[in-house]
């Protein structure tokens, strides 16, 4: 568990599904190119000092990211500091002590840099690929987060349930040489999965893709209360939003709008809603939860997220849809150079606007 | 009938979109009973922090106690809910099938009717409603505007009694949209995903163009 500083450290992420990128012709790159493509962004975003790569965990064609600890293992050996996170491992349908021994192997070749999210994730497809049942999408989340608690402590595990095979005094390896992989639940407005975030004492990860941010203040306070009752500890909470960033605002909204309809369009045809308009982009933008534009807009939104929320931790999930690397790689070093280091000043300044 | 003569509310279903209905209707001054898929002590924490004011029930209470019942569980589980309870109620289907929650449901898919005619069928008691139903949950809560306001956004009512339809526009009219009624149950279908109007944040007049 971290240790209360007075003035706590913001983490700034940057977050992907591994989205295909368009290459310098404009066409779309392999799922392998893309994966290669993540791993490069990975090694700037190290070298640029950003703190945290999360990659997610997807089965379907528009990402390239299903196994997302084997990215991260290709990431670790490969960069210094940067944390390696998943963002988010689908636990429901994974075994957590396949994943613990996988997270395990990540954090000995990054010398202690793994992380994971654990999540139910929005997209369900992993259910009918790994042969599970939706209708046990409660139980499946609730007993195996139980057991990942358990296997988390490192210890010899007993364990029984109704989503797997009994465990009897089993010892999982390797084991970490800091005794603990840095473990968060990420949820997305299910106040029950908030509650049960707080009771395991795992920090919380909002997944923010739509909407206002302000909404969530009171998925914060439960997080508090929640953990105030169970008597675990609080003090982490981060949040994860879409967004891109480029030049100036108007750069930024040209180069996103055409990737992110592709992208929203394309999950909307399996959902069943209608294409998106531009104005329900720019709406997002302006009020919503799309950070996109100039390196002072982007710092702007995300600063006052982190106020109104009180959190530690923003993820910035880069690159949606199929957009051109090269301004992929663009945002990362604008985020790096201009947009947090903005950020912190603005955290700096009184609410009169004085330092 | 609760505080200020506006009828007692029950929400069934305390996820996303259960808790955004909650909080519209508290603001609204109705009384609320919410109710999840369990005993009312496991979303008492909950309402207690994020809907000050709900009750935290189960769903035969909130049933039971309320003269409206809105409908804000997962489809899929329409067949857990309290039959008898329901009986005689005012009831709003604010629910859609969502494969990627309720799973490959073939009979939910592709039903020969309305899926509200199938929460009807199963309620035969009740007097179901289709309401609340297209718009995203982050809408509705970002949306929600007092009456007359330029450019407030439309909800869709479909319902086979005309007095329950009234009934409902007046409850979303109170929860901050401006009610459209667009004809029986069955035409409820129009706002099923895969539809235009589904996923709708639009005004009246555009949300007419859409049915």
């Amino acid at each position: 568990m971290t240790k209360k500083t007075t003035q706590p450290k913001i983490l700034f992420g940057l977050d992907t599904f591994g989205d295909i990128p368009t290459d310098k012709d404009g066409k779309l790159m392999t799922h392998a190119a893309a994966i290669r493509q993540v791993v490069d962004e990975a090694v700037l975003a190290d070298k640029l000092g950003i703190d945290v790569i999360s990659v997610g965990e997807h089965h379907r064609e528009d990402f390239s990211i299903s196994s997302p600890e084997t990215v991260l293992a290709g990431i670790a050996t490969k960069t210094k500091n940067i944390k390696l996170a998943s963002g988010v491992t689908v636990l429901s349908s994974d075994d957590p002590v396949r994943v613990f021994e996988r997270f395990a192997t990540v954090d000995a070749l990054s010398s202690g840099r793994a992380q994971i999210i654990l999540g139910r994730g929005s997209f369900t497809e992993s259910f009918p690929l790994f042969g599970y049942d939706l209708k046990d999408y409660e139980i499946l989340f609730e007993e195996k987060v139980a057991l990942m608690a358990e296997v988390l402590k490192e210890k010899p595990v007993t364990w029984e349930g109704t989503t797997r095979a009994a465990l009897n005094d089993a010892d999982i390896y390797p084991k970490t040489e800091s005794g603990r992989i840095h473990t968060s639940i990420g949820v997305g407005g299910s106040p029950q999965s908030v509650v049960r975030a707080a009771k395991y004492g795992f920090p919380l990860m909002l997944a923010v893709i739509g909407g206002s941010p302000d909404r969530f203040v009171p998925y914060v306070d439960l997080y508090q209360h929640a953990a105030k009752e169970f008597g675990t500890s609080s003090d982490e909470i981060g949040i994860h939003s879409p967004g891109f960033i480029a030049d100036t605002d108007e750069q930024a909204r040209r180069i996103a709008w055409p990737a992110h309809k592709t992208n929203f369009d394309r999950i909307g045809r399996s959902r069943g809603w209608p294409p998106i308009t531009r104005e329900h982009f720019d709406y997002e933008i302006d009020h919503g939860s799309l950070y996109i534009g100039s390196p002072e807009t982007v710092a702007k939104k995300m600063a006052k997220t982190i106020k109104t929320l009180g959190v530690m931790r923003f993820d910035l999930v880069y690159g949606g849809g199929p957009m051109p690397a090269a301004a992929r790689e663009h945002m990362i070093e604008l985020y790096a150079t201009k947009v947090i280091p903005r950020i912190s000043e603005l955290l700096a300044e009184k609410p009169d606007g004085k330092k | 009938m609760a505080k200020n003569n506006k009828p007692a509310l029950g929400i069934i279903g305390a996820g996303k979109l259960g808790v955004t209905l909650t909080r519209l209707a508290l603001k609204a001054g109705y009384t609320v009973y919410i109710a999840g898929s369990g005993v009312a002590s496991k979303i008492e924490l909950s309402t207690k922090v994020i809907t000050p004011g709900a009750v935290a029930v189960t769903a035969k209470e909130a049933a039971r106690r309320a003269d409206i019942v809105i409908l804000a569980l997962p489809l899929g589980k329409y067949r857990t809910l309290p039959v008898d309870a329901l009986h005689g109620k005012l009831v709003i289907d604010a629910m859609n099938y969502w494969w990627e929650i309720d799973g490959e449901d073939e009979a939910l898919k592709n039903p020969a009717s309305s899926t509200s005619e199938l929460v009807q069928a199963f309620l035969p008691g009740s007097r179901v409603v289709k309401a609340l139903s297209h718009m995203g949950y982050h809408h509705l809560h970002d949306e929600a505007r007092p009456k007359d306001t330029p450019g407030r956004k439309a909800i869709a009512i479909a319902g086979n009694r005309v007095a329950d339809t009234v009934t409902v526009a007046e409850l979303v009219n109170d929860l901050g949209f401006d009610p459209v009624i667009i004809g029986n149950l069955a035409s409820g279908k129009k706002l099923e995903p895969g539809n235009p109007a589904f996923g709708a944040n639009v005004d009246a007049a555009t949300l007419k163009t859409y049915l």
